[in-house]
């Protein structure tokens, strides 16, 4: 094999890549879940994990949520540091008591005896043609978590250096991997350790007329809705959250001062959704310098559709572009 | 192999008792007096708490109480009752037991500790320690999915986890009869693949033999086992409930004669091992350790801006906002 600085991967072999040298570090890192270790997961983001590590430290759980959350809880009490996997995020409300009721809150309600160091991993997000609840947005609700760290990788570079600090992280994270994006995104991946601390948003695009906000898949979506607008003259930045909580207010701030002009994209329901967080947060800390009323663009207050019906619900460039053009156009 | 009790045992596991049940009603006094919120006395199911963790090596098995146990598990050391006085007051070191302590915090969602505690007893077995995790439960979580789910797992991995569901009768006003249709709660262990004991959950010798030998089984790699002590709720639910309205006089009344501080103490007294003069020393030893609880638990310092203690290693950007705003707030109050 060549000595590289750097490698072309798919998120979803970056992810893989991740688990493996993470594994290698720590013995007490453990992965497990539903399909994981004979199967090496739906989307093969384990595969081979078990041959390496074997079935001690990757392994097949029985058919229930709750219990691969639960069991966390407790393995982490226990001096573990687990990285178990939902199988899709619309999953994980069969496991919200242990997600939201217990492990989120375990610090808290021992007032730091018990940390739970544990990174859950699940995909999410549309545009695949999935069935009921494979695809739902559900970052909203969960950054609704208190205790809970919520990170939205959206390029394989950031999945790499994002999982690693997440599996370091003392305290509970959900990475959420864009069902899309395991093998539709693809990038230059850094060799050796890589880690990409939280809370600190990214310049996908740079941009002096407005600044799209996002995170995860719909960076991708931006960030082509970006150079269409530069092929018109027209610099429009896209600001990459990279995680939600903890969130990059400064990078927020200055977005908003550098272009005055915001939307925001996610693929959730609007209401009570984290796009509405983010305009909340515009409100309270750079309010003065709006040029425009900001916008979101957003899924709709319905549940997530079947899939003759999912291109119109998921915010495409289209919608994009016509939300970009308003809030370009607006005059005090 | 197990160890059998012997008569320091006995009148250790009496002691105890007898403490937890002062401990219950004295925390019931407190509640009536206004100085506590809501709390769950244990009478009647003391020689569970008792018998099972009288089973059991403090420095390397966990415990995992629902929110009764607490107040009978001096086997564990004295911080447990102090840790449970905080936790009534509504101090949030009321929830920390400190280490090297192998005890949870009282849970209040009930069944989520039966699979807190699979993944404790998993966790043992990957860093091959000598311990096991034993979880109380009652009747009315062996309805929620987290028993079912916690049990089908440990089958599954084999882990050294005993499951004691303390049927008290009742979960609240709802009697045992619609919890289940099966016959007991040990019978549920079939569809796990493990063993299932039912004991008299009022004897807390025959609790402690039970519980000794799952723990056996257990530290031999054999995996769990769930126990059904039966035992009765004496005493209402909690502070906020009225037992008149649904549990029969008449059984109550029955029950009421096998109370294990009535037959146990009676039972030592046969074999000459206990008398009046260490009854009462035991409850001075009792209404001591409770008063030492209340007078620790009460005089705990507290800043408001503790609000946001260990939520995370470290606070968020947004948390640390948050906090100094509140600090500014409260000191223009004051």
């Amino acid at each position: 094999m060549i000595e590289r600085d750097e490698q072309t991967l798919t998120m979803v072999a970056a992810i893989n890549q991740t688990l493996r040298a993470e594994m290698a570090r720590d013995d007490r890192v453990i992965v497990f879940g539903e399909d994981v270790a004979l199967s090496g997961g739906v989307f093969r983001a384990t595969d081979g994990l078990l041959d390496v590590f074997g079935e001690d430290r990757v392994v097949d759980m029985p058919l229930a949520e709750a219990a691969i959350l639960g069991a966390a809880a407790g393995l982490a009490a226990g001096g573990m540091i687990p990285v178990p996997e939902m199988q899709f995020l619309g999953f994980s409300y069969q496991a919200m008591h242990q997600l939201a009721g217990q492990i989120a809150r375990f610090r808290y309600r021992t007032f730091g005896r018990f940390s739970m160091g544990i990174t859950i991993r699940a995909p999410f997000g549309g545009g695949v043609r999935t069935p009921e609840l494979h695809s739902d947005s559900l970052e909203g609700q969960m950054a609704n978590i208190a205790g809970l760290k919520v990170v939205t990788p959206a390029t394989a570079a950031d999945a790499k250096g994002l999982l690693t600090e997440a599996i370091r992280d003392p305290d509970p994270v959900l990475f959420l991997e864009p069902l899309r994006g395991y093998r539709g995104i693809k990038g230059p991946v850094p060799d050796g350790e890589y880690r990409v601390p939280f809370g600190q948003a990214r310049w996908a695009v740079p941009g002096d007329d407005l600044t799209i906000i996002a995170w995860s898949y719909q960076v991708e979506v931006a960030t082509r809705v970006a150079r269409r607008f530069a092929e018109q003259g027209v610099s429009v930045g896209v600001l990459d959250l990279r995680t939600l909580v903890p969130l990059d207010i400064a990078s927020i701030v200055d977005a908003v001062e550098r272009t005055g002009r915001i939307v925001v994209l996610e693929e959730a329901v609007p209401t009570g959704g984290f796009a509405a967080e983010i305009i909340a947060t515009i409100n309270e800390h750079a309010f003065y310098s709006l040029e425009a009323p900001p916008v979101r663009v957003s899924g709709f207050d319905t549940p997530y559709p079947v899939g003759l019906l999912e291109d119109t619900y998921v915010p495409d460039a289209r919608r994009v572009e016509a939300a970009v053009t308003t809030v370009l156009r607006a005059a005090p | 192999m197990a160890t059998p009790v012997n008569n320091e045992d006995l009148v250790g596991m009496l002691c105890e008792m007898i403490k937890a049940r002062i401990s219950s009603e004295r925390l019931w006094a407190l509640q009536r007096q206004g100085r506590i919120g809501t709390i769950a006395p244990i009478n009647g199911q003391e020689a569970t708490t008792v018998g099972a963790t009288w089973a059991l090596d403090p420095e390397h098995d966990w415990v995992l109480p629902q929110y009764r146990e607490p107040m009978a598990l001096g086997r564990y050391g004295p911080e447990i009752l102090n840790r449970f006085a905080a936790w009534a007051i509504g101090h949030p070191l009321g929830g920390h037991i400190p280490e090297p302590i192998r005890v949870f915090p009282p849970q209040i969602s009930l069944a989520t500790q039966i699979l807190h505690a699979v993944g404790v007893a998993w966790a043992l077995k990957l860093r091959g320690e000598p311990g096991v995790a034993l979880v109380f439960f009652g009747d009315g979580s062996s309805s929620e999915g987290d028993f079912y789910e916690a049990g089908n797992l440990a089958g599954v991995l084999e882990v050294p986890v005993i499951f004691l569901c303390s049927n008290n009768q009742w979960a609240i006003s709802t009697p045992t009869s619609r919890q289940t249709a099966a016959a007991g709660f040990a019978a549920k262990a079939e569809a796990f693949g493990i063993p299932g004991v039912t004991v008299d959950g009022m004897d807390p010798v025959a609790v402690h033999e039970v519980v000794s030998a799952a723990r056996d089984r257990a530290l031999a790699g054999r995996g769990a086992t769930l126990i059904e002590a039966v035992n009765y709720r004496l005493a209402a639910h909690t502070t906020a409930d009225d037992p008149t309205r649904y549990v029969p006089p008449k059984e109550l009344a029955e029950a009421q004669t096998r109370d294990p501080l009535v037959v146990f103490r009676r039972q030592l007294e046969d074999r000459g091992i206990w008398d009046r003069s260490m009854q009462s020393d035991a409850e001075v030893a009792g209404t001591q350790a409770i008063d030492e609880a209340w007078a620790w638990a009460s005089n705990l310092p507290l800043q408001q801006t503790e609000l946001f203690d260990h939520v995370f290693a470290t606070p968020t950007e947004r948390q640390r906002l948050q906090r100094d705003k509140l600090t500014a707030y409260l000191q223009d109050q004051q």
